[in-house]
């Protein structure tokens, strides 16, 4: 399963992109179009960015020292791709459950 | 396409006199948006650094920030940043080695 940068992604619409469509907002202007893309892309980067960064605080700092130490940067990373396999573990699990049970996709519905 | 999202930019952005009139600037649009667009990440930053801050520096808030305080907050400030960009680093890796892999 490809990662598209970030988590809730089912890569439903090719560029990732959740409503309103690029189409919409760029209009006929296709440079337009392709700006709105990158940002958005970009965007969806940062957002990431800024969320593992204070999940992760908790996780690895303690107290703020005059720099940070080799642990906690390892601490970091580890966070960072550990949060990711997390949110592809849970997308790879959610579409196994949907598949061998339909009941599962029934229950959401109600 | 209705005309509304023109117009709502056209007094901003487009070039000529009054009254909204002359041509709209995709370019100019375009770097205005990357702008405003940076201002709210530095703003979503500042946000949760104040946050992350306030509880690692303040115990029981006094009457004032004390030096111990302000020193603590300083320092945070930084190791906030640094804590930033190490993530910031790991994830833009992550993404090319997935996308290495596809």
């Amino acid at each position: 399963r490809s990662w598209r940068g970030g988590p809730g992604n089912t890569g439903g619409t090719g560029t990732g992109m959740d409503a309103p469509s690029a189409a919409g907002l760029g209009g006929a202007d296709p440079q337009l179009q392709r700006f709105i893309e990158v940002e958005t892309q970009k965007q969806r980067f940062q957002q990431l960015v800024h969320q593992m960064t204070e999940l992760c605080w908790e996780k690895c700092m303690d107290k703020p020292g005059p720099k940070l130490d080799s642990r906690a940067e390892t601490c970091f990373v580890n966070c960072v791709e550990r949060f990711i396999d997390t949110s592809q573990f849970i997308l790879n699990r959610l579409e196994q459950t949907q598949k061998s049970k339909s009941a599962f996709s029934e229950s959401l519905s109600e | 396409m209705e005309s509304g999202f023109g117009s709502d930019f056209g007094s901003d952005f487009g070039s000529g006199g009054g009254g909204g009139g002359g041509k709209l600037d995709p370019g100019l649009i375009m770097e205005q948006v990357k702008v405003q667009i940076a201002v709210a990440n530095a703003q979503e930053l500042l946000q949760r650094m104040t946050d992350k801050c306030f509880r690692k520096c303040i115990g029981k808030p006094g009457g004032a920030l004390d030096n111990s305080e302000q020193k603590c907050i300083a320092m945070c400030m930084d190791r906030y940043m640094d804590a930033w960009n190490t993530v910031s680093r790991a994830y833009n890796s992550r993404l090319q080695r997935e996308r290495a892999n596809m």
